[in-house]
């Protein structure tokens, strides 16, 4: 219906654009040419805008809103010995069942009270779906009719179409900032939340993770606990060892980029790293359990050392893997920023490549490298599908890479799989999480971005 | 006169010297060798990848079908009403037919034979072509998973019997079938045209392309077209003042966000607050745009920014306004360099596992979804799913799906190269 209803819409604009084409074409052609300020184009165009973009806002607002209006509606029709008492998430549930058997999902004989009240929904449905369409149809002929009576010769329909379309782009470059507010907003609403049941104190501090609660009375759990110090001691081991293994691959992948390879053999590495970019991270994920966390743990049995199922070197090592392209681009960008003067004066001086690369050009690249591996880091912290499936759920405060540990993404993950109660301090500990996560890879870039920069207006 | 105080010629060959020079070429050579052993440690990691992938997942792409002849007699089957048949007792009675003299305890064994939907498989064909009632109906039926490793050779027969989930007698019947010439191993279209199963031997990747390409969709037509307008106006109309600064922060900040951190947004916002509806591939699309929105923003300013000003200067010099200059001139000469962009962004999109996770993406569906509002998997939560179900034979079949990931990604990857190639011109 929804779809059929912007479809209207849609078609109503073409018709407009069509009308206004027309009309403009007529004023052209009835008047004195060069009087007339727009195209015929520009006439359809500035009546379609009036038609298409009121009705399009009207129709997205309306979809948005008819939903959790019809509910309240539905809540307020109910007969008050069905409400009396009950608590919200009672209601929800009496709501729900109510849609059920209007969607025709019947498991057991619906009271008839129930009954009633699903044929009001279906019936309020039904006169929503229908206002939506007659109200558009109204805005829009409204709307066709003012723009169509202000066409004429001497009309600015081009500047008039050209600010809407300013307005729309300008509304599109706010998009992005809007993102970021309610990242912001529900971060830390949710966490401010959490907060209210657990103190900061607590879960900044505190050295038990236990997020394990009964959701009902007769559930078997633990009492509960949200230090988070153990997950965040397992992430920062497992982004070391990421780093462990991807900085030194990157750089020197980065050298011999830079400084040895033959254009040939740029040309076969360059789209080897990309491709090693481009494989999914739940791809590294599976391949650090059915290939990497074996292999260790045999490795181990061999030489007598008991290596856990999922170790944290497996993650941070695949993990590694996944960050050895980003370094190496981003170090190769940043030797390659090196003024070419310095890197040839060196070389005349008779110093060999490798004083060059390790006494001049790495010196100077350094700031570059630094905002490289600070990206990197901040990646290792984010990622989420390697640990997800490589490591481990329990947090145990460890610092031994071969002992199982989690990280902060794999606890968002597991707290917020399957049922999401929002009012359990265990979901919105999920929040909590994300918004240390948030903040500190948002440092973490900021920094890194601003060493990047600043680097690079000094060759500039 | 001054006098300038002048060194010896240094003499290069005296030992001293030349031993210098030696570990200095040494240092040298050194350098360029860890380089050396660097890349050839990241590409030996890639093809270790690669091939580990190949190796656990071809198996997956053929599947084992066993040819019994049921028959499908009045008795169990009412020609009035084929759909209500007692289709069990079909089944039973075909196998019974192929071993006549295994009875008791052991039938159940032998039923274990073939796939646990093999009574729904029979009704089917049987509803299809209702003259076969009566008679026979000789259908080609997917070997349960034990069988079908054993068939691929996975099982290895030498193990003790206590240790494999074949029985001794089971491997035996299946030799014997195998004998007599009823059992195939054709590819297995079903892991394409079938949905997700708890059976490995009937699970399929076909709802999980098909909700990947809804999120897509409504990812690309979200995020493509306020990516180049935000970029249009970014690059050509802003005025260099803090608003558009901060605008230009604000998306590069954006673009490294983590992932999962886009998952929280969609499920604190999507779900909870405008209550779309959870797993929904319109909710996957778009918290998908939300992330490659920066990535597009990015990759149409640097595609802007390449098209010469000259070209702008005519076109305003023409009498054109500045929105025509653009319309008309700039943006048609950088849309290959904008397509190229969003073609990969869409890729790393597709690739994309954890936000989905958070928004309910990764459950059980059995059937590909009928519109975006529709429960749905994407193609990475699928390959996600089957990772952590227990059964030996979702092994190859994770395998197999993230092949089949790979190769989208590979296509959408060398559209994108062939575009560059193609149209992008420098000037």
């Amino acid at each position: 219906m929804a779809g059929y209803a912007f479809l209207l819409i849609a078609l109503m604009t073409t018709a407009a654009y069509l009308l206004g084409r027309g009309r403009g074409a007529r004023i052209w052609a009835g008047g004195d040419g060069s009087k007339v300020h727009s195209l015929p184009g520009y006439h359809g165009a500035f009546v379609a805008a009036w038609v298409g973009i009121p009705a399009f806002i009207l129709g997205l607002f309306w979809l948005f809103l008819q939903g959790p209006i019809i509910d309240q509606f539905l809540i307020a029709s109910l007969p008050t010995s069905m409400t009396d008492g009950a608590t919200a998430s009672q209601i929800n549930l009496l709501v729900s069942e109510i849609k059920n058997v209007a969607a025709g999902q019947v498991f057991k004989e619906p009271t008839p009270d129930i009954v009633a009240a699903a044929e009001r929904y279906e019936l309020w449905g039904q006169i929503a779906r229908w206002a939506m369409i007659v109200v558009a149809l109204a805005v829009m002929v409204v709307a066709l009719s003012f723009a169509r009576s202000r066409l004429a010769p001497r009309f600015r329909a081009r500047n008039a179409f050209e600010h809407v379309l300013s307005g729309l782009m300008i509304f599109c470059s706010v998009v992005a900032i809007a993102t970021t507010i309610g990242i912001v907003s529900s971060l830390v609403f949710e966490a401010w939340r959490f907060f209210t049941m657990v103190p900061v104190t607590e879960f900044l501090f505190g050295l038990r993770w236990e997020p394990q609660i009964a959701l009902r009375d007769d559930q078997v759990a633990g009492l509960g606990a949200f230090g988070a110090i153990p997950v965040f001691t397992g992430t920062i081991l497992i982004a070391f060892l990421a780093m462990l293994v991807a900085t030194p691959i990157g750089i020197f992948t980065a050298i011999y980029l830079v400084e040895y390879s033959s254009d040939r053999a740029r040309k076969i590495i360059k789209p080897i790293m990309e491709i090693l970019a481009g494989v999914p991270t739940v791809v590294y994920g599976f391949f650090a359990v059915l290939t990497v966390a074996p292999a260790i743990r045999e490795f181990g049995g061999l030489i007598g050392i008991a290596v856990s199922p999922n170790s944290a070197i497996a993650a941070g090592g695949v993990m590694g893997i996944m960050i050895i392209p980003f370094i190496s681009s981003l170090s190769d960008d940043a030797l390659n920023a090196v003024p070419r003067s310095m890197r040839d004066g060196s070389l005349a001086l008779g110093a060999t490549p490798s004083e060059t690369m390790i006494k001049v050009l790495l010196p100077a690249a350094l700031p570059g490298i630094v905002g490289g591996v600070l990206l990197g880091v901040s990646r290792a912290i984010g990622e989420t599908m390697i640990v997800v499936m490589a490591a481990g759920l329990i947090a145990s405060l460890t610092l031994n890479p071969l002992d199982s540990v989690t990280t902060v993404t794999v606890q968002i993950v597991t707290l917020l799989i399957g049922d999401t109660e929002f009012d359990s301090p265990k979901t919105l500990a999920a929040f909590a999480l994300g918004l240390v996560l948030f903040l500190v890879t948002l440092c973490l870039n900021v920094i890194a971005l601003r060493i990047v920069r600043k680097y690079r207006e000094q060759y500039d | 006169m001054v006098d300038i105080a002048t060194r010896p010629p240094i003499d290069w060959s005296t030992p001293a010297a030349r031993a210098r020079r030696k570990s200095r070429y040494a240092a040298n050579r050194r350098l360029q060798a860890y380089g050396i052993a660097a890349i050839s440690l990241a590409i030996g990691l890639l093809g270790i990848l690669i091939i580990s992938l190949i190796a656990t997942g071809y198996s997956a792409f053929v599947t084992t079908r066993i040819t019994v002849d049921f028959p499908i007699s009045t008795e169990y089957v009412n020609p009035e009403d084929p759909a209500r048949g007692n289709y069990r007792a079909v089944v039973k009675a075909g196998i019974e037919e192929l071993f006549p003299n295994v009875t008791g305890p052991d039938e159940r064994a032998l039923g274990q034979l073939l796939t646990n939907n093999t009574q729904f498989m029979v009704r089917d064909a049987v509803v299809a072509d209702p003259s076969v009632i009566g008679g026979k109906l000789s259908l080609s039926v997917p070997a349960s998973d034990p069988f079908d490793q054993l068939n691929k050779g996975l099982v290895d027969r030498n193990t003790p019997e206590d240790e494999r989930r074949v029985t001794d007698q089971q491997i035996q019947w299946f030799d014997q079938l195998e004998a007599e010439g009823r059992v195939s191993t054709p590819f297995n279209w079903g892991l394409f045209f079938n949905s997700d199963s708890r059976f490995p031997e009937l699970a399929g990747l076909a709802g999980a392309i098909v909700g990947s390409f809804y999120a897509l969709l409504v990812c690309f037509l979200v995020a493509f077209p306020i990516g180049i307008a935000a970029a249009i106006y970014l690059e050509e109309f802003a005025p260099r003042n803090r608003w558009t600064d901060l605008i230009e922060v604000n998306i590069n900040n954006l673009a490294a966000v983590p992932s999962i951190v886009f998952g929280l947004l969609g499920l604190a916002v999507f779900l909870n607050f405008i209550g779309l509806p959870r797993s929904a591939p319109l909710v996957g699309g778009l918290v998908l745009a939300l992330m490659t929105l920066p990535t597009i923003i990015i990759v149409t300013r640097a595609s802007l920014k390449a098209i010469p000003p000259s070209i702008r200067e005519a076109g305003l010099g023409i009498g054109a306004s500045k929105h025509q200059m653009v319309m008309h001139h700039v943006l048609p000469l950088a849309l290959p360099g904008i397509l190229t962009g969003t073609i990969i962004g869409l890729a790393q999109a597709l690739g994309e596992t954890a936000p989905l996770l958070l928004i309910g993406m990764n459950a059980f569906i059995t059937s590909p979804p009928g519109g975006i509002l529709d429960a749905a998997t994407a193609l990475p939560t699928q390959v996600f799913i089957w990772a952590d179900s227990p059964e030996r034979g979702f092994v190859a079949l994770t395998s197999a799906g993230i092949l089949v990931l790979l190769g989208f990604l590979i296509i959408m990857n060398s559209i994108a190269i062939f575009l560059r190639q193609r149209l992008e011109r420098s000037w």
